[in-house]
């Protein structure tokens, strides 16, 4: 049976089913890889821009990651002498009388601003979606690139400039924007109310906007490919899970970014162009303002009705791609692959219809929330099927444990800690108490950031060899997974008793309430626990910029016995993908240890000795 | 100086780790990729099995470590009547997930143990099974519509106004960075008009001395209630969001600049009351300043705090009032002490009180002062 996934019989499968598009033909040479600003600045090819957009999202995190310590520092040590920041910080780490510095509080607020709008938008967005979206659609649909390269990589360049604005906004003399990443007005319309609203509340809003436009361009791109570029015999029904996860991504991201950026707009406005969408009544520095009659409650609908679907956007690619890592480790199809598609389609649409669990305690009517809290705990249906689903695609398996597939296992374990409290908070009379405290923080963290980066970090392990030939160190991947796995529980979970004690998220100092002055030893704890995070983070990226020079080389063309068609692609990576005809498809994406085999490629055609099965 | 040793030091430690990561693939390579492959996938699918026990046991015992601080457990039960509701849901819900977050934790772990990989093995090709998938998709439905009736049930209970003509006080709590203020309704029990456009530094709320419900309304710098008196609380903003947040009474409520929001709430345990439970608790016999031997203990010192709960700016974490529960008496001394913002900051003053020039308006007042002293004693009397 081996004879059936040797490298020959593989290849020789591509060379006489395979399909001729005629693509290398082109007389005049290659004219779109000439050059070093075409082949690794301005790209077109999408390999290249997933990895750019994974390199920027790696770089961002990294950003967001040193934020986060930062202010977890003035969390865990506010009683620490911080002068030793101010070579870096300036005078936002303010000195008393005996020189004692302390971080103040308007570079708190923006440290815990931007950390949000970062890691959200272009970490988990851009860097997790934009990487693997890029780098798989063509690759495991058998196509040669997307549909519109150029618009591809204007995406990538339209994030890059919302970055860079956003970089720069960090040096603002006024601060950055601090008024939450929500940027709830009036707080984020009124530079009297908050220093960062002023300069750079303008550089977010231009920011987001640009990143938007990144957004929509990708998932047009990402769109009109799933549903244009398939190789022949590639049914919707035949794709892996990590297309069909991209796609409904795509769809999610088109339908609701748009929103956010009139949210923007309408911010924008009122700011400079004296309209009234989201002030009403306001009296603010010994004087009321005369723009009066909107809502401020108008802009948390229109913030909401992305940002819940955003949180779907994130972690929706990551499941797509630990589905993959599980089924290709666990040798065995993924379990309930229909309904793994049905759910994710039905967790896509109920994301739309749940925006204003997120407002329970904002003042909308009361009734509203009915409808919401009953959406929002219907989506534990499906996100529990899936749960089940991967756990039961390990049972029985042969599991083979490295990185990638150890952070698949994290993050469903993440998922499951996370996801349970979210039952918790959508039901609002729980809300009450919950809302806005340390258990949203916790939850969120887990659920979505954690989770999210363990099935960015699945994705980079696996696909590593994809992107840059070579494997990643072993087993540097596994003090990273063990590393992160206990160090970010020991974050976030204490987290919880936090929020169950009742303290409020974002507050700069707990030395005011007694309520919530009982836990230093904890907010200690967790700031150690950050650190160690951090650390370990920083062996990931040690060990992921090594690889690409040093790296083990990839030595076979499938090295995981994968049945997808990225892995017929040439180790050596080339412009098109295949050197010569495009693979056609002959089955579904899991066939492993069927029929006592341990794989069958979805190009090979069925065999005499295969059962029929119905998937 | 520390900082470069600190960064030399991460330095070293990542050539290190480089050098460690090599001489683990050169072994690999010399000890052959089969062998290599086994006693990884066993190593760590020992660490996987030795993991889920010491996650678990860490997630119970630092819940039970901390228990006593976590409202809705040990001496926090709820000190409003719906609280305890909602207090009943929480914890309903907590050994639903409870159960769910065991089973489905030790399953994951168990099986990545059990399956590791083996080359003389092969996965059995399971690719779904419909009945099991329905059985899976069904429980978590009906559970979750029992959650979800039990928690709307108790919502629309909480979140209700009151009933038209039905006795209740009502008092004021505006945000305004960085403080909250206070407003009660006097003798009179009404809460006069505003305007936002009439704030001044002498007339914090904004307050219509045309409206005469206004006069006798008064400013406290502590929410004062008496215990088991129903009592809804206006919330509104001057400048930004803020959230009306006090948590011992599970009580919680965005304030939105020119829409005034509502919490209704009956508060059940007097502060007095609350530090004699506390005190049941050793948690609670530490100094509430350790600095300070003589200080009180926390079950001492223990007040119900008002705080805000949405961010509001640089000031967001320092937005505290205290709130005193107390017995109905003691609630009637007090509120004896207290005067009218009027009497004290506007009454007679050029330029403020709006009465100041015409006399026969002044007259007026005065015998409207009177009215609403003499009704406000009355009232007393007929306590």
């Amino acid at each position: 049976m081996t004879e059936l996934t040797s490298n020959a019989t593989e290849e020789k499968l591509v060379q006489e089913l395979g399909y001729d598009d005629h693509f290398h033909e082109h007389h005049d040479g290659d004219k779109f890889q000439s050059n070093f600003i075409t082949t690794y600045v301005f790209s077109l090819d999408h390999k290249v821009i997933a990895r750019q957009f994974l390199i920027t999202g790696i770089f961002w995190a990294f950003i967001a990651g040193l934020m986060s310590l930062v202010f977890r520092l003035q969390l865990g040590f506010p009683e620490e002498d911080m002068a030793w920041l101010r070579p870096f910080l300036g005078k936002w780490v303010t000195l008393s009388e005996e020189g004692v510095g302390a971080i103040s509080p308007e570079f708190y607020y923006a440290m815990v601003t931007m950390h949000g709008t970062i890691l959200v938008f272009f970490v988990l967005t851009a860097g997790l979606s934009g990487t693997f979206s890029n780098l798989l659609i063509p690759l495991q649909l058998g196509a040669r690139d997307m549909a519109s390269p150029l618009l591809n990589m204007l995406s990538y360049w339209f994030f890059f400039l919302g970055g860079l604005i956003m970089f720069l906004s960090l040096f603002l003399s006024t601060g950055p924007f601090s008024g939450g990443w929500t940027a709830y007005p009036p707080l984020s319309i009124l530079p009297q109310a908050s220093s960062g609203s002023g300069a750079g509340m303008t550089m977010w809003s231009l920011s987001l906007v640009m990143f938007v436009v990144s957004v929509l361009l990708g998932g047009i791109n990402y769109i009109s490919t799933i549903l244009n570029l398939r190789t022949k015999g590639m049914t919707l029904w035949r794709m892996p899970l990590t297309i069909w996860t991209f796609f409904i991504t795509a769809i999610v991201g088109l339908l609701s970014f748009p929103v956010l950026a009139s949210a923007v707009f309408l911010v924008f406005f009122d700011r400079s162009l004296g309209t009234s969408f989201f002030l009403n009544e306001i009296n603010i520095g010994g004087e009321a303002l005369a723009q009066s009659g909107g809502s401020p409650i108008l802009f948390q609908h229109l913030f909401w009705f992305l940002g819940h679907p955003e949180v779907y956007i994130i972690i929706l690619p990551a499941m797509g791609m630990v589905s993959e890592v599980l089924s290709v480790n666990s040798r065995k199809p993924i379990f309930g692959y229909k309904a793994m598609v049905f759910s994710v389609v039905a967790i896509a649409f109920l994301s739309f219809i749940v925006w204003a669990h997120h407002m329970f305690m904002s003042g909308v009517n009361p009734f509203i929330s009915n409808f919401f809290v009953v959406f929002t705990l219907i989506i534990a249906v499906p996100s529990a099927v899936k749960v089940f689903n991967w756990i039961a695609t390990l049972y029985k398996g042969n599991v083979r444990l490295n990185a990638a597939s150890m952070f698949s296992i994290g993050f469903v374990s993440m998922f499951i800690s996370g996801g349970l409290t979210g039952i918790f908070l959508g039901n609002s009379a729980i809300d009450i108490q919950m809302h806005d405290t340390y258990f949203v923080v916790a939850h969120f963290h887990i659920v979505m950031g954690v989770a999210a980066f363990f099935g960015m970090f699945a994705g980079i392990y696996h696909w590593y060899p994809k992107m840059f030939g070579r494997h990643m160190n072993k087993l540097l991947g596994n003090i990273h997974f063990w590393g992160t796995m206990i160090s970010a529980y020991a974050v976030f979970w204490p987290m919880h008793y936090l929020g169950i004690a009742g303290v409020p998220r974002r507050y700069y100092s707990f030395d005011v309430f007694q309520t919530f002055d009982h836990f230093d030893d904890m907010n200690k704890f967790i700031t150690i626990a950050a650190f160690a995070v951090f650390l370990f983070q920083l062996v990931f990226v040690l060990n992921f910029f090594y690889s690409i020079w040093f790296g083990k080389k990839q030595t076979k063309k499938n090295p995981y016995g994968a049945t997808t068609l990225e892995w017929t692609t040439p180790i050596e990576a080339i412009h098109g993908n295949w050197p010569g005809k495009i693979p056609t498809v002959q089955r579904w994406a899991y066939d492993y240890s069927k029929d006592g085999t341990d794989y069958l490629p979805q190009h090979l055609p069925k065999q005499d000795f295969e059962s029929d099965e119905v998937h | 100086m520390v900082l470069v040793i600190v960064i030399l030091c991460l330095v070293v430690l990542g050539i290190i780790l480089v050098q460690i990561g090599k001489i683990s693939e050169l072994a690999g390579s010399i000890r052959g990729e089969e062998d290599v492959e086994r006693q990884g996938n066993s190593t760590q699918s020992k660490l996987m099995l030795l993991f889920l026990p010491l996650f678990l046991i860490g997630c119970i015992a630092s819940g039970l470590y901390y228990k006593n601080y976590m409202l809705g457990y040990g001496p926090h039960e709820s000190a409003s009547e719906h609280g305890l509701a909602l207090d009943s849901i929480f914890h309903t819900t907590f050994v639903v997930t409870g159960v769910v977050f065991l089973l489905t934790q030790i399953a994951l772990f168990y099986f990545a143990w059990k399956y590791k990989f083996d080359r003389k093995k092969r996965a059995s090709f399971i690719s779904h099974d419909n009945t099991l998938e329905i059985v899976w998709t069904a429980i978590p439905a009906i559970t979750m519509a029992f959650l979800v009736i039990n928690g709307l049930v108790a919502w629309n209970e909480v979140m209700a106004d009151v009933d038209e003509g039905e006795e209740v006080m009502e008092i004021e709590a505006m945000g305004q960075q960085f403080a909250w203020l206070l407003r009660y309704p006097g003798a009179d029990g009404k809460l006069g008009e505003r305007d936002y456009r009439a704030i001044s530094s002498t007339n914090p709320f904004g307050q219509v001395w045309e409206d005469r419900a206004n006069l006798d309304d008064f400013h406290p710098s502590e929410i004062v209630l008496p215990v088991g008196k129903k009592v809804r609380v206006r919330i509104t903003a001057k400048d930004v969001l803020h959230n009306f947040d006090i948590p011992h009474f599970r009580v919680k409520m965005d304030a939105v600049p020119g829409m005034p929001t509502y919490f209704v709430f009956t508060p059940t345990i007097t502060t007095e009351e609350y530090r004699q439970r506390l005190k049941e608790y050793p948690e609670y016999h530490e100094l509430e300043d350790p600095t300070d031997p003589a200080g009180p203990k926390m079950w001492e010192a223990f007040d119900y705090e008002l705080a805000c709960a949405e961010l509001c700016g640089k000031g967001h974490y320092s937005m505290r009032r205290v709130v005193k529960i107390v017995e109905e008496e003691e609630y009637l001394a007090w509120l004896e002490k207290q005067n009218a913002h009027y009497t004290s900051q506007i009454k007679g003053k050029e330029g403020l009180d709006p009465y100041y020039s015409a006399s026969i308006v002044k007259e007026e007042t005065q015998a409207l002062v009177t009215e609403t002293e003499n009704e406000k004693h009355s009232e007393d009397h007929s306590h």
